[in-house]
């Protein structure tokens, strides 16, 4: 390997690692808050950049029934909720926020489809489709088990993959999309080449980066959710819900997932399920942070950006064994600096 | 139903069962087939997951290790597919021992999502190995023979696949039932307590996930000289986590469950395989669906699975009555008078919080010594220390001329050391006998291979008849197979207390063991404790009922701001009047 290719994959990888920074954030920020590892967040990413793929080929996106779909269900759930807890008039809210809000992109969606939109409109669209499923999946199936284990949290998380991944082949069908380059632009630096793209990549984990920092330093919302995290209990005492924490929690993961596959689409080929091995790879990145700290996560992902990135160069079959085993000896080093972990995490038996 | 009609039911069962091949067609006994393949991987599940508390979503990864090696050994070096089962369980014991000895020690969700990242690395390896095949699998695996009997028709290998799931899961039953087992039940809920009682977490933890795994490695062998060919595909992640809600499905909690999941999984993936086309072009997507929103169901209103609903209908088994047997060996009691317990300049900080300062006493055997102190003077940190649940800043601790300052709580409990818990830590859903059978565990030897095989059932009826003996001796030999969480707070520390005496300690420990006890059964306790000294034990606790600690102790040390106030016998301690202003306030 000659210095340049090295220079060549580390800038690569940092463009990767970009984009596993800020999944990796949005995790943080899901399990932090609600305590959900939540493994199907890269599903969301790959279905921002399938939504915009389609809407380029001027097709209708599949997003737009997925929506209508999961919101049906967490109206159902919430009248169901607030019946049983015989609060109907709370019923209206929940309508509104889990009905008529994301409908409303995806009503936009379906009557323009096939208009011919510019592409600065496009984007924000396909943002705005993608982003209420983070909120109504936990809606749907982990509010009600707000207090249960981490552990249990974990399984009903890594069982709603299957589900994701079948609405996509169901919406999206089984090929693979790449949307159109966001811009074309080259420089040379010497020998350095960077395109407009990685830059934007680079720069978009830069910027959310600096934001969520400021959203969590210096707004009361921010404080909310921070303090939700420490402690559910005292948060709840103080005033703050933490259903709506963790709804708000998981619309900005969402929202950080969207701007992702924007992203990421237009340098690789997504299928329905691609989300599942990116969304893992930030998880190899936030555990390499501990999973509850943002600057170590995205070190983390930045780190496993430029790994695979020289992988793929030495063997690219092998690449995703390099990525995956790397956490092995991560979470070796990890025991034995945290010494012994106790983890007095009581499993309520039925 | 009564038992009689369960035990026909059960008998009709497995008569249907082994006379399948001769009135089910081929395709069935083929699902069958694949059941009982499922069932064993899922049965290594229900051991680690249900009993151990240990979550993984990779055991399809080491089914496919174990397919591998038998398919690679016996078509590249043809080899004889029982040198082949003997690699593959090699092979995949060793890769638990690695995997595991790396990732048993952390806690929580950081081991499933290790498994998630070696259950994936190890499926792309099976894809990118020339030897292997890559993609394309290996072929031509050959039958397995038992002597010139092939087991290549279904109906053959049928037999053997349900003989070893029906071996499998009674040995994992007498496992279950036996010391090691109880200490796999009692992992599920915080280590500190479980090591406090001599038992190596670690070695349990990584010895379960070992049988977990080597199940599945049979499950691999078979399923490899089953289908004759090996391919990456059915041993990737989405099988993995399949396995896992096979036994959450069926009932982690049961060990039947791994049969009922797998049978309901099987036959619900095959259904859904002939409705679902008629509703969608093609079929399979929606399948995943349905899995995804049944899982999401069952974990959100069934947790238990389908097993606790069947054993509704069923009556429980009579437990094994608890016969006379001749007593667990007993430790020599130290002499009385001699110096047992010296406790020299200990010295713990929290953060910015002295918990402890400069705290030294010495417990001569055979005494009763009070610990007391207003809420928040060190006292249960000083106890933490001393049996090595928390490791000090500084100091000295010795037992019986023995520096155990930092032996960890493990050598600490077996060199005669037995505790309760401030905020008690029992296992709930453990019977009351089987809660106190876990204090035996440094009294007794049998290990797992004995425990599958039930050589240990001697010394088993010693050690239930010594837990017995412990329960009726404080007073809860009432009930011995209820469940030790129906218990009133109160009578829970008391069981706490036999726990530690069937330790048969030198020195016993007790955190606030009267809290919570009426006025009758305070009086059983001083008793208690009376007739532990007559007998040569030595007894330190902490308690805030002065009243109690005054009648019950031959000497008092007083803690204050994690500092050694004064130490001295009831009446010295009452009248200092240093003691009294740390309880009342100064009188100036």
């Amino acid at each position: 390997m000659t210095p340049d290719i090295g220079l060549i994959l580390g800038i690569d990888g940092i463009a990767t690692g970009s984009i596993y920074i800020l999944v990796g954030l949005g995790l943080v920020l899901i399990f932090s808050v609600t305590r959900v590892v939540f493994v199907p967040f890269g599903d969301i990413v790959a279905f921002s950049a399938l939504t915009l793929a389609t809407m380029q080929l001027g097709r209708m996106p599949g997003t737009v029934y997925m929506i209508v779909t999961l919101a049906a269900v967490a109206c159902l759930v919430e009248i169901g909720h607030h019946l049983r807890r015989r609060q109907p008039r709370r019923i209206v809210r929940g309508l509104f926020y889990y009905g008529l809000l994301p409908l409303i992109p995806a009503a936009i969606a379906f009557f323009t489809a096939g208009a011919n939109m510019p592409s600065w409109l496009q984007i924000p669209l396909a943002i705005a489709l993608v982003v209420p499923i983070g909120p109504l999946i936990e809606r749907i199936a982990l509010r009600p088990l707000a207090d249960a284990s981490v552990l249990l949290l974990l399984v009903v998380s890594v069982a709603l993959t299957f589900g994701l991944s079948g609405l996509g082949l169901l919406f999206f069908g089984p090929e693979g999309f790449r949307t159109k380059p966001l811009t074309g632009e080259i420089f040379r630096f010497g020998p350095i080449i960077l395109s407009t793209q990685t830059l934007l990549m680079v720069a978009s984990a830069a910027v959310f980066s600096l934001l969520l920092f400021l959203f969590f330093e210096q707004t009361l919302i921010g404080k909310a959710l921070r303090a939700t995290s420490v402690n559910r209990i005292g948060a709840r005492i103080v005033g703050i819900r933490p259903g709506n924490a963790a709804a708000l929690a998981f619309l900005l993961a969402s929202l950080l997932g969207a701007v992702s596959g924007i992203l990421i689409g237009p340098t690789t080929t997504l299928y329905y399920d691609s989300g599942f091995i990116i969304g893992l790879k930030a998880f190899v990145g936030a555990i390499i942070g501990g999973l509850t700290s943002y600057p170590g996560t995205a070190l983390g992902a930045l780190l496993i950006g430029v790994l695979e990135s020289f992988a793929s160069f030495w063997n690219s079959s092998l690449k995703e064994v390099v990525v995956f085993s790397v956490l092995i000896p991560v979470l070796l080093w990890r025991s034995l600096s945290l010494g012994r972990v106790d983890d007095e995490d009581h499993e309520v038996e039925e | 139903m009564s038992r009689r009609a369960a035990i026909v039911l059960a008998l009709a069962v497995i008569a249907l069962l082994a006379a399948a091949p001769f009135y089910a067609t081929s395709f069935t006994i083929t699902l069958l087939n694949y059941i009982g393949i499922y069932a064993l991987v899922a049965l290594g599940i229900v051991l680690l997951t249900g009993f151990g508390g240990l979550t993984s979503f990779g055991q399809a990864a080491f089914v496919g290790i174990a397919a591998y090696s038998t398919a690679w050994l016996t078509t590249a070096e043809g080899a004889s597919p029982w040198l082949g089962l003997l690699f593959a369980l090699a092979s995949t014991g060793l890769a638990a021992t690695v995997l595991g000895a790396v990732t048993l020690r952390l806690g929580g969700h950081y081991l499933p999502l290790g498994t998630v990242a070696w259950g994936l690395a190890i499926f792309f390896l099976f894809g990118n190995f020339e030897a292997l095949g890559r993609h394309n699998g290996l072929a031509n695996v050959p039958p397995i023979y038992i002597g010139s009997l092939s087991l290549e028709p279904t109906a053959a290998i049928y037999y053997l696949i349900w003989a070893v799931l029906i071996a499998a899961t009674i040995l994992v039953a007498n496992l279950l039932e036996s010391r090691e087992g109880r200490a796999i039940r009692s992992l599920r809920g915080g280590v500190v307590m479980v090591e406090s009682l001599g038992i190596s977490v670690f070695r349990i933890r990584l010895i379960t996930f070992i049988i977990a795994a080597l199940l599945a490695g049979f499950s691999g062998w078979l399923y490899a000289h089953m289908s004759r060919f090996v391919s990456p595909a059915p041993f990737d992640l989405r099988m993995g986590i399949q396995y896992l809600f096979m036994a959450i499905l069926g009932g982690s909690g049961h060990i039947l469950g791994a049969v009922v999941g797998a049978a309901l999984i099987t036959l619900l993936e095959n259904a859904l395989q002939d409705v679902l086309p008629l509703f969608a072009r093609d079929g399979q997507q929606l399948e995943v669906i349905v899995f995804a929103v049944i899982y999401v169901l069952v974990l959100q209103f069934a947790r238990g699975g389908v097993m606790p609903f069947v054993l509704r209908l069923v009556p429980g088994a009579a437990k094994a009555p608890i016969v006379a047997a001749a007593p667990l060996p007993r430790r020599t009691m130290p002499e009385r008078g001699t110096a047992l317990l010296s406790v020299e300049r200990l010295f713990k900080r929290f953060g910015g919080l002295e918990a402890v300062s400069q705290v030294g006493f010495d417990i001569k055997a055979g005494e009763i010594v009070g610990l007391i102190g207003p809420n928040g003077a060190g006292k249960s940190t000083v106890f933490n220390l001393i049996t090595g649940a928390l490791t000090c800043d500084d100091g000295k601790i010795f037992f019986l001329g023995e520096d155990i300052t930092r032996a960890g709580q493990r050598r600490i409990a077996e060199a005669g050391i037995a505790r309760t818990f401030q905020h008690v830590k029992l296992r709930p859903n453990m019977s009351l006998l089987d809660n106190v059978l876990l204090g035996t565990y440094p009294r007794t030897r049998a290990g797992f291979f004995k425990a599958a095989l039930r050589l240990d059932r001697q010394e088993e009826r010693r050690a239930r008849f010594e837990a017995f003996a412990q329960l009726k001796r404080v007073g809860l030999g009432d009930e011995p197979y209820g469940p030790a969480g129906n218990l009133p707070l109160g009578r829970q520390r008391i069981l706490e207390v036999a726990r530690a005496l069937a330790a048969d300690p030198a020195l016993i420990i007790l955190d606030e063991p009267a809290a919570g006890l009426s006025r009758v059964e305070k009086k059983a306790l001083v008793d208690l404790l009376h007739s532990l000294r007559n007998e040569g034990v030595t007894v330190l606790l902490v308690e805030h009922d002065v009243e109690f600690v005054m009648g019950l102790v031959d000497r008092i040390v007083v803690m204050d701001f994690g500092s050694k106030l004064v130490e001295g016998t009831p009446a010295a301690v009452r009248a200092n009047p240093r003691v009294q202003e740390a309880y009342l306030g100064s009188v100036a």
